[in-house]
């Protein structure tokens, strides 16, 4: 695991040294323990390395026998043992035991087309000499990061933003409907970035940039197109289904354990991450380490059923408790690292957990990210269903009930009445057959903090149609697949690349050199659950259904009969203490004052200034206000760090923690 | 009546608004059509009636008809303190 950058001078003047080191010591966070760059006249490779397969061999860049083809890899490709003997077979020699070479070979064997074979987590470049052509590629889920820019006569890629803006090309400017799009979706729909002229490659993507030309091509995609929504399963399919997801669940573990260094898991006390410490377990016996989050308050404190796995699986575990003081001030660290303003708090919990993980000496965790997505565990897939089953019945009594028992965790929510859950959940006859009918709820509620926005930044914004740059985005058979499909489709496109596995997943791990790996992710198991039809993953309103009987004799019965808790953190209360309605941190009195707010220009100082009022009276209880909250307060960290002090943050290396000039 | 609307009023602007468009709103108003107010909005808005005017809102109370309008709130609110009286 490791970070990577390099660039392209189209007009082929040579590639310059010092840029090129500037911008791989900015990665340092991704690969401590080594770095190197690699100048092939006008291309420039550099890569920092956090070692984990062949310690000894692995260095990069590397180039192939005839130093021919050249690469920078980010990642790890799980089924390269497999891979090797393969090519082997075809004639290949291997002078390493690096994953790292089995791409090159793979490369010289099949050419771009390379990634269709590889199992794994991956952000490359290669450049060939004999072609003059550089080859970027990305994993099929997003898992790794990788964002270009064309900026004068360069071409230039990085593992992270702060490596391009070193180079000097291109300009820090904040794009308008990125901001837009974190103040809906909650994250900016990838090609966007937070800045003009800059891009992410999208996961499934490859690039090819030759004779000055840049090509895009998605290899891969999430598709429901084979799963039929209303076939009845028999008793014998359905075992059939089972066996399956558990045989390939195991191997997914088990190519993801190997590391030339020992590898942990995190813990979360739901049934993923048991599932994948218990798969874990199998393979890597009594030594197994997991790591886990808890809260002070205990209606988000998971603790009591992390402790139950502990005892039940026997692991050597390791917990962070974080205070909502803990939270709040790493905020402004965090911002340095996501690169983009996030509207939770939840990625710094993980931000501080993966010090504890690194601390304790570790490189790698499994995780049970991705299984969500795509085994039915979002809420907002029974929210969707109970939507739907309404809305085809439209007068009935008894549906709304139904919406009561999807936030059992949600206090306040019990008492509302039918005629304000139909309002809040936007149920009308039809509406089941909309394109974005199980997301519209979620979105239209998180847009509404557009309310907060300077009077010029609306202006810029007023041409903006809702929702139109994702239907963009929609593969042609989106629109044929059911609810439930679509639904998980929007998750596991969008939010999971574009927020669960940056903001909350790598970013936050990678700031402190650990590298997560993701079983659920593999992209068999992914394939598999894409044609496992809807009602078998939730059996009328019962979430992950098959998932349960596919792994439930591996855990204990207080997890496998737990009520579903989503992973929260607490919000407004890390910023302001309830008791006094102080800022708890000064950043947070400075990024909040008249003075940052009228200075920065993304919001209106009076509305903002009524929110304030509205959270230190502690009456912030909506998700509303904490969305806006949370969303302001880091996108005025994002302003100050990114624009305002990018040049002396580029030239520190790191992100400089600086004493707050307002005291409000 | 019309001091129950005005307080009111500046309450809804002030913390669901944040005073934006302290002309754009009428007492009429419905919350749910202009989306003012989520879950829990309604439960702040049951908070501060209970404390300001010091009456007691039943869950069987929570319904559009009582808490959709300034003003239904307001007729809601003199309808509770005639009773306590």
């Amino acid at each position: 695991m490791c970070g990577i950058a390099g660039f392209l001078n189209t007009d082929g003047a040579p590639a310059e040294t010092e840029k090129l080191w500037q911008m791989i010591s900015l990665l340092g966070h991704r690969g401590p323990d080594e770095s190197g760059v690699h100048i092939d006249e006008s291309v420039g490779l550099a890569h920092a390395r956090l070692s984990i397969i062949d310690l000894d061999g692995g260095h990069q860049p590397m180039h192939n026998g005839d130093r021919s083809i050249w690469i920078t890899f980010n990642g790890e490709i799980f089924n390269y043992i497999e891979l090797s003997k393969e090519l082997a077979a075809k004639g290949h020699r291997f002078t390493t035991k690096s994953d790292t070479e089995v791409i090159l070979k793979l490369y010289e064997e099949y050419g771009p087309d390379c990634v269709q074979h590889m199992n794994g987590q991956w952000a490359f470049a290669i450049w060939d000499t004999k072609k003059k052509r550089l080859f970027l590629s990305r994993d099929r889920l997003g898992v790794r990061p990788l964002f270009y820019a064309k900026g004068g006569k360069s071409f230039i890629f990085a593992s992270e933003i702060k490596s391009l803006l070193v180079h000097g090309a291109i300009e820090a400017e904040i794009d308008p409907q990125a901001l837009a799009q974190v103040f809906t979706y909650w994250f900016p729909l990838a090609p966007r970035t937070m800045f003009q002229n800059i891009y992410e490659l999208p996961p499934g993507h490859s690039l090819l940039a030759e004779k000055g030309e840049i090509h895009i091509r998605r290899y891969w995609q999430i598709d429901f197109s084979q799963v039929e929504a209303t076939a009845e399963v028999s008793e014998a399919e359905e075992k059939r289904i089972t066996d399956e997801l558990r045989e390939l669940l195991l191997d997914a573990t088990k190519i993801r354990l190997r590391a030339d260094v020992p590898v942990g898991a995190y813990l979360s006390g739901g049934l993923d991450s048991t599932i994948i410490t218990a798969l874990a377990k199998k393979f890597v016996g009594s030594s197994l380490c997991t790591f886990s989050v808890a809260f002070e308050d205990r209606d988000l404190d998971e603790s009591a059923y992390q402790q139950e796995v502990v005892r039940t699986l026997r692991t050597n575990h390791k917990m962070i408790r974080c205070t909502a003081a803990e939270i709040g001030a790493a905020m402004p660290e965090m911002i340095w690292h996501t690169e983009r303003p996030v509207v939770r708090t939840a990625p710094a919990p993980m931000f501080l957990l993966s010090k504890l993980v690194r601390d304790s000496g570790f490189k790698v965790v499994l995780t049970g990210e991705g299984s969500d997505e795509f085994h039915g565990g979002y809420d907002i897939f029974k929210e969707a269903k109970i939507r739907a089953y309404w809305a085809a019945q439209f007068d009935s009594k008894r549906r709304p009930l139904l919406l009561k028992k999807l936030y059992p965790y949600l206090a306040g929510f019990q008492k509302q009445s039918p005629a304000y859950l139909q309002a809040f959940f936007h149920v009308e006859p039809g509406a089941a057959s909309e394109p974005f009918f199980s997301h519209i709820p979620r979105w239209d509620l998180t847009a509404k903090a557009q309310l907060f926005f300077s009077t010029a930044l609306r202006a810029e914004l007023h041409d903006r149609k809702a929702y139109a740059d994702m239907q963009s985005l929609l593969p042609d058979a989106f629109l044929r697949w059911d609810f439930f499909s679509r639904a998980q489709y929007l998750e596991g496109a969008f939010l999971l690349p574009n927020y669960l596995l940056s903001s909350q997943g790598d970013r936050v791990a990678m700031a402190h050199s650990v590298e997560a790996r993701y079983p659920f992710l593999d992209h068999r198991v992914v394939e598999f659950s894409t044609k496992i039809p809807p009602r078998l993953k939730m059996k009328v309103l019962n979430e992950k259904y098959l998932l349960k009987r596919a792994f439930g004799d591996l855990l204990p019965p207080s997890v496998r009969q737990r009520p579903k808790q989503p992973y929260r953190a607490p919000d407004a209360i890390c910023f302001f203490d309830p008791v006094t309605g102080r800022p708890r941190h000064p950043y947070v009195g400075e990024m909040l004052s008249a003075e940052r707010i009228h200075e920065y220009g993304i919001f209106d100082t009076g509305t903002v200034q009524k929110l304030v009022e509205k959270v230190k009276a502690g009456r912030a209880t909506s998700y509303l206000d904490n969305v806006a909250l949370v969303g302001i307060i880091c996108t005025q960290l994002f302003v100050d760090q990114f624009v305002v002090h990018i040049k002396e943050n580029l030239s520190d290396g790191a992100h400089r923690a600086r004493t707050a000039q307002i005291c409000n | 009546m019309e001091h129950i609307e005005r307080e009111l009023r500046k309450f809804v602007i002030d913390n669901f608004l944040f005073g934006e468009g302290e002309t754009g709103l009428s007492n009429e108003d419905s919350f749910l059509e202009k989306g003012l107010v989520d879950s829990m909005g309604i439960l702040t808005l049951v908070a501060f009636v209970q404390e300001k005017y010091a009456i007691t809102v039943a869950d069987g109370d929570l319904v559009p008809e009582h808490w959709d309008s300034v003003k239904r709130i307001a007729e809601f609110v003199q309808s509770k303190m005639a009773i306590t009286r």
